[in-house]
């Protein structure tokens, strides 16, 4: 937040809104931002600027060098030579990045229409492909924004027709609550004054005639719920829904065809709206959760560049690859699928699988794994293993394993239906025979047995946990938080224990120039100049640094030309390692071990730049919070012991463990759980997800493995660490409304249960007992919506 | 009283124009982007006056 400020008053880059450092003259902070803005120029869209909405707390729209369009194969075109595509977008602020990106779509030759969806973020763009040059598309992605192509027929699957379903019932729900509760007033204010009997038999047959199809059809969910659960015999909250709905309708159905006085049409009418309310709003929280989390999936869905046997690279996806396959790994790539090296010699950062973060050096002949980086010259890889052999299907054997290990959790809503629904119906049956033993007749002993389920029918009690809960998600996803399980929240409420794994979570997880401040600026702007031409991890690093610390773009200087897996030349002018720039042996390396750049320049010493992962901004105040609410905090990692002794110090941690395995990290956490502590784990990795399986509940952030994000339960989004004590305080006070709505709601039950087991329950009394004991509940709810300064 | 055997039929029947617009257009996708579709109509104002803008509509064969 204290940052936030500063960009207020600091001069800001104009394209992203990123903080500039002292340079006055600047007007943005990287290369990729200057030719963003410039393009948007060019298409005369910079109204943009004026237009947008920039979030401070938001990713920026910052063009990154890599940021190209992830391969795929373009749509072909139809019949009529119109192509269609389908992208993911991330990296959408406001309604004028909607807007820019759809204009700079139309700019394009060829393109007929675009048409991006800002709740969805999905963008549908139809092309003539013999008009345009190239895929259209990329534009987009020079803009800042991330593209992803997925295939809109497999998504446009079950869970949207679900969610338009429940749309539909609610909207057949409000009509016939509304129209019949008009009709139930009238009868009501009628048995007072001067109503006769066959006007207001006219009443309550006009409210059947509504109420029985709008039941019919409103009602198929709960119907379907419960019908499944009484099949696979158990019982959830649907049952007595369903159960009290059905059995209002017939009754009143039968007291209007025998002219009775009392009909409970209103009622259940207006139980089912309230539920399908709470129903709809749930299933749409889950459904953005899900979809951000496949919008993560799909961007990061890894691609690998295929050897044909002519020597002509094809991308294809890494999914797809066979055995004996040649894989050509460049620069920065991460490697698709475990190998052996055939050509090449390159360093690889292992960190993702082992958390070792020192590089290891990879020759001809040596085995590498799916998902780690390589670092430095380009690679030939022969594939070695697919499918069952993969070290990931390893690893992904060892989490279903930790998963089976785990006490399946029960959401508390079920435990309270598994009481609630025995004891409802045990009541409404001591009712009935109550009144048969008082020898009111049958017909009053039926009646009054049936009230008791419909005021019984527990419509706060199915809303109590659901609305905290849609709240609770829906304040977390603001903030780039994503639950991706329902129970996560109750979970999370009980957690005494955090286990952090080191790279990537506590640490950014990629390298940073150690101690910028301490280089020479003029050599540093020099070698940043030269870097800029390379895609190589650490000149990309360098150039950050660099950009980072002058506080304005550095421009690629021309004429470099790059050594595969060695360095950049300039002339004389050398950047890269130790061998390539010809620096001494005796060169003293200061600042110690770690990924390394050299700058060597004639007639001046060479400088060392010396890289590491740094501390995420965040991660010691972070921590430092934590500990202060009470968590007990541990570090688990693999990588050596003294890096890990290092961040520990760093971040404030007392409790680590370095060089641990998958294993030891599943069975840290056993030991824990054997202890009798409830943790939660916070992981990154591919070595992590065993781990984060294995807890109580786990988070990882967005830039995590693929297999990481499926293990958790929750993923948040950005480079902070702060989500977590967000996500933690938030799941402690949903828990605290829910136990609060729970105790609203049974507390209703206990003034209202005996009144309808005495025979003095009518319609009105049921509508207004049964109203606002939802509203106080979905009220008491909407208290989580509220920003509180926590003490 | 015999007015209600006019009035009832004819609110429900309103009510229902209601429920079947409510359905058309959700039908039709209105209700697909409700986050875009609100500002949407802020920003398509000044399309015209942009240089090379073009319609979204396809171009007549």
């Amino acid at each position: 937040m204290i940052a936030n400020a500063a960009a207020r008053t600091a001069p800001a880059c104009a394209h992203c809104g990123a903080r500039l450092g002292a340079s006055e003259t600047a007007r943005f902070c990287c290369s990729g931002c200057a030719q963003a803005h410039a393009l948007i120029e060019r298409l005369g869209l910079d109204s943009y600027y004026a237009r947008r909405v920039l979030d401070p707390d938001a990713r920026a729209p910052k063009p990154e060098p890599e940021s190209a369009l992830l391969a795929a194969d373009p749509p072909a075109a139809d019949a009529d030579g119109i192509a269609t595509g389908h992208y993911m977008v991330d990296g959408l602020h406001c309604a004028a990045c909607v807007w820019l990106i759809e204009q700079s779509l139309l700019h394009q030759p060829g393109v007929i229409s675009a048409r991006l969806n800002m709740t969805t973020r999905r963008l549908a763009l139809r092309w003539k492909p013999a008009e345009a040059a190239g895929d259209p598309s990329a534009v987009v992605a020079r803009l800042g924004y991330r593209l992803a192509p997925f295939d809109a027929a497999r998504l446009a699957g079950a869970d949207r027709g679900a969610e338009s379903e429940l749309l539909r019932c609610l909207a057949v729900a409000g009509f016939a609550a509304g129209n019949i509760m008009l009709l139930s007033v009238s009868v009501w204010s009628g048995a007072v004054g001067e109503m006769g009997p066959a006007t207001r038999d006219l009443m309550h047959w006009i409210s059947a005639l509504i109420a029985l199809p709008a039941v019919a059809y409103a009602g198929r969910p709960f119907f379907r719920s419960a019908v499944a659960a009484l099949g696979a015999g158990r019982t959830n909250m649907d049952v007595p829904i369903s159960l009290g709905v059905l059995l209002a309708t017939a009754m009143s159905l039968f007291e209007t065809a025998a002219s009775g006085a009392h009909a409970y049409f209103d009622s259940a009418v207006t139980l089912l709206f309230f539920l399908l309310i709470g129903r709809y709003l749930d299933r749409r929280a889950r459904g953005r959760a899900r979809g951000a989390a496949e919008l993560l999936a799909a961007l990061d869905a890894a691609t690998a560049g295929g050897l044909a046997a002519d020597g002509t690279i094809t991308r294809v996806a890494a999914d797809k690859l066979r055995l004996g396959d040649l894989v050509l790994v460049a620069a920065g790539e991460r490697v698709p699928a475990d190998g052996r090296v055939v050509a090449g010699r390159s360093e690889i950062d292992t960190s993702v699988v082992t958390g070792e973060s020192q590089p290891v050096a990879v020759a001809a002949g040596d085995a590498v794994f799916a998902g780690t980086v390589n670092l430095g010259a380009p690679l030939r890889l022969e594939v070695t293993a697919c499918g069952k052999g993969t070290l990931l299907s390893e690893i992904v054997r060892l989490m279903e394993a930790a998963e089976q290990g785990r006490a399946r959790h029960v959401a508390l809503a079920d435990r309270v239906a598994r009481l609630y629904a025995p004891v409802v119906h045990l009541l409404a049956a001591a009712t009935f025979a109550g009144w048969m033993l008082l020898d009111a007749g049958w017909h009053a002993a039926l009646m009054n047995a049936v009230a008791v389920l419909i005021i019984t029918c527990p419509c706060a009690l199915a809303l109590a946990v659901p609305v905290a809960q849609v709240i609770a998600t829906g304040r977390l996803m603001r903030r780039g938080i994503l639950l991706k399980n329902a129970t996560a929240l109750e979970r999370l409420a009980d957690i005494d224990t955090i286990v952090f794994d080191k790279t990537g979570t506590l640490t950014e997880g990629r390298p940073a120039l150690v101690e910028p401040r301490a280089v020479d600026t003029a050599a540093l702007a020099r070698a940043a100049s030269i870097a800029a031409n390379s895609r190589h991890p650490l000149a990309r690093a360098l150039t950050a640094s660099a950009e980072a610390r002058l506080g304005h773009a550095v421009a690629a200087t021309e004429g470099v030309v790059e050594v595969p897996g060695q360095g950049l030349a300039l002339g004389e002018e050398r950047l890269g390692s130790r061998a390539f720039c010809s620096v001494d042996g005796d060169e003293p390396a200061t600042g110690g071990d770690g990924p390394e750049l050299w700058f060597a320049r004639p007639g001046l010493r060479p400088v060392r730049f010396l890289f590491a992962d740094r501390l995420k901004a965040d991660a010691a105040a972070c921590v430092g919070l934590l500990a202060r609410h009470g968590f007990a905090l541990e570090l688990l990692s693999g990588d050596r012991a003294p890096v890990v002794a290092t961040v520990a110090a760093e971040a404030g941690l007392t409790q680590w463990r370095a060089a641990q395995t998958p294993v030891d990290k599943v069975a840290r956490l056993k030991q824990l759980s054997g202890e009798g502590r409830k943790t939660l784990m916070v992981g990154d990795g591919i070595n992590d997800a065993p781990a984060l399986a294995a807890a109580l509940v786990s988070a990882s952030p967005a830039a995590a493995s693929d297999i990481a994000r499926v293990a958790a339960d929750a993923v948040f989004q950005g480079d902070r660490l702060g989500p977590v004590a967000e996500l933690l305080d938030v799941a402690r006070r949903a828990q605290r409304v829910v136990r609060e709505n729970l105790a609203l709601a049974i507390g209703y039950n206990l003034v209202a249960v005996p009144l309808a087991m005495a025979g003095f329950l009518t319609p009105l009394i049921a509508a207004i007992a049964m109203s606002g004991s939802s509203l106080v509940v979905v009220v008491n709810a909407l208290r989580l919506n509220r920003d509180r300064t926590r003490g | 009283m015999d007015v209600l055997l006019v009035l009832v039929p004819v609110a429900l029947s309103l009510g229902l124009l209601g429920l079947l617009a409510f359905l058309w257009s959700l039908r039709s996708g209105q209700f697909d982007d409700l986050d875009g579709a609100g500002s949407r109509i802020l920003f398509d104002d000044d399309l015209d006056a942009a240089p090379r803008a073009r319609s979204t509509r396809p171009p007549p064969p």
